[in-house]
């Protein structure tokens, strides 16, 4: 299969987009904003509708709107970004608007098949150039913000009171977000960002608990599932986002059946008062 | 010398006077306990030390300095609102985080660092904390590593936000006599707050009880009494010594149970005082 330029072009694009996805989605989890990370994917769609209605590339809509989307929420804060009503409005808003753009611009309608599902087959050259810059900037700016993402993340009091800018942080990496959606959105389609964002990672998360092997496993996993998932897609003639959310999914399973068979460590000592209550006053 | 001079202080949270017109001093190597009921300022006092809280009169000395956050003579254990049930980081990552976290860039340990991670865990007995995940661990082996956690920089001060709560009786000992015997080896100041006073009378030199916008501070012989009490609360309080015990009544029912029972019903930001 590896005779193609079109494959060629598909490995190269979906590996690109799948490390970028893996690393910056481990934070998501982490941080337990992957429903907000989802909603980016979402508000980029009517980003991009928006933008070929008005005549630009939708790539530019995409970008434009999934960047001013995340750092809107990094600036509301925890009003916008933790809560999950509010996320969901904001989404389904979207949404909405992305159909409207659609209904003045029925001509986008295949286009549109492509930035909701993804068409990782038909990645041009010239967008895998541009996709490698769009790789660099957001892992440097994931490399950039990265100790104190860690530190804000894990335990936001004392990251406060150490002389950590919360808000900035947040708003940073929320932007960081937005550039690996665009990215991803365009390899799996909007609707399967969260095969590469969040399944990766959370299967690691599972497998394992360190920081540094956690955030390299999320982008191997990602890697494997997306390259495995265009071979797959290569010999079924299945759709290959189709392929990489099966896999995504499957692989998460496996982790956690994985994880429950093992012995929980050692538990010797645990205290009745706070077992499965959580330490909230 | 003075570690913390509280002059004529008033700190004010959405319009509301936490402290009015404070002032108390605590010496290097005092064991303070901070009581006091729900919403008394307990978190706010802490918060105003580490710098993130600014009076609007008075001044705050904290070594002789005005608070700064990202003091390294400071250890601060915060009250564990958000416990992370799934966090699934191993133990030593989760410390490392807080070494140079406020710093950009990404996140690397020299030898040095992972020696004092090391040694901090062996003291806190909590050496078999550093590859078990988070989202196993007890409240109790929780606090054992946040403690690890602030003792990190050799402070030269430590405040400790509730750090017994939710947690059983004998975890609870455990706690006290960690702190306690740090403090007393390093010659540390501690500022332990909590809702119960019994279980650190043995532990505490002085106590520090804040209530109705005001504080006192002294033994527990002076401050835990009828009338300070009962200023403090704002309503007629009986304090009854028995066994060693103390209690703290309003009309026959004991506040700091009645509290602590309170405290688990309801979200941390109490209004009420």
């Amino acid at each position: 299969m590896f005779e193609y330029d079109f494959m060629r072009s598909a490995f190269v694009a979906a590996g690109l987009a799948a490390v970028v996805s893996g690393m910056v989605g481990y934070f998501l989890v982490l941080r337990g904003q992957t429903f907000a990370g989802h909603a980016l994917g979402h508000i980029g769609f009517a980003g991009a509708t928006g933008a070929v209605l008005v005549g630009l590339a939708p790539v530019w809509g995409l970008v434009g709107f999934t960047l001013a989307a995340g750092i809107g929420m990094g600036v509301l804060g925890e009003r916008i970004s933790g809560r999950d009503v509010a996320v969901g409005a904001v989404l389904a808003l979207a949404l909405g608007f992305g159909l409207l753009f659609l209904h003045y611009y029925t001509a986008f309608a295949t286009e549109a098949t492509a930035l909701l599902f993804g068409n990782v087959l038909a990645v041009a050259p010239g967008t895998i150039a541009a996709l490698a810059v769009l790789s660099a900037v957001t892992l440097a700016s994931l490399a950039a913000i990265m100790r104190p993402l860690i530190f804000a993340s894990l335990q936001p009091e004392l990251a406060e009171a150490k002389g950590v800018p919360l808000r900035f942080v947040s708003t940073a990496f929320l932007a960081v977000v937005a550039l690996a959606v665009s990215e991803s959105a365009q390899i799996v389609g909007v609707l399967l960002v969260f095969s590469l964002t969040v399944g990766p990672p959370a299967t690691a998360q599972r497998l394992v608990t360190g920081l540094w092997s956690g955030l390299i496993l999320a982008a191997a996993l990602a890697v494997a599932e997306a390259w495995i998932g265009i071979g797959a897609a290569y010999y079924t003639d299945w759709p290959v986002s189709f392929c990489i959310s099966v896999l995504s999914a499957a692989g998460y399973l496996v982790a956690l059946i994985v994880g429950s068979g093992m012995p929980r460590s050692s538990r010797h000592t645990i205290d009745r008062a706070t077992e499965g209550r959580p330490l909230q006053p | 010398m003075n570690v913390i001079e509280f002059d004529h202080v008033t700190i004010r949270l959405g319009g509301r006077g936490v402290l009015v017109d404070a002032s108390f001093a605590i010496a290097q190597g005092e064991f303070i306990g901070v009581l006091g009921p729900n919403g008394a300022g307990k978190t706010t006092l802490m918060r105003a030390i580490v710098g993130l809280v600014r009076p609007s009169g008075g001044a705050i000395h904290v070594f002789d300095r005005a608070p700064r956050r990202g003091d390294p003579v400071i250890g601060y254990v915060p009250q564990l609102r958000t416990v992370m049930p799934d966090l699934r980081v191993r133990g030593f990552d989760f410390i490392a985080s807080s070494v140079r976290g406020e710093r950009w860039g990404i996140p690397v340990l020299s030898n040095l660092d992972r020696k004092a991670i090391e040694g901090k865990l062996a003291d806190a007995g909590a050496r078999e904390l550093a590859e078990r995940p988070l989202s196993d661990m007890s409240g109790g082996e929780r606090q054992r590593l946040l403690l690890a956690q602030a003792l990190l920089g050799e402070p030269r001060l430590l405040l400790l936000d509730e750090p017994l709560i939710s947690l059983d009786y004998r975890y609870q000992e455990e706690i006290i006599d960690l702190v306690r015997r740090f403090a007393r080896e390093r010659n540390i100041t501690v500022l332990f707050s909590a809702h119960e006073l019994n279980q650190l009378i043995g532990a505490l030199d002085r106590v520090l009880y804040l209530g109705n916008g005001q504080a006192a501070l002294g033994t527990v012989g002076e401050v835990v009494t009828g009338p300070v009490l009962s200023r403090l609360y704002g309503a007629r309080i009986d304090v009854v010594r028995a066994d060693g015990h103390i209690f703290v009544l309003s009309r026959g029912r004991d506040v700091e149970r009645c509290d602590h029972l309170h405290d688990h019903a309801h979200d941390h930001h109490h209004h009420h005082v």
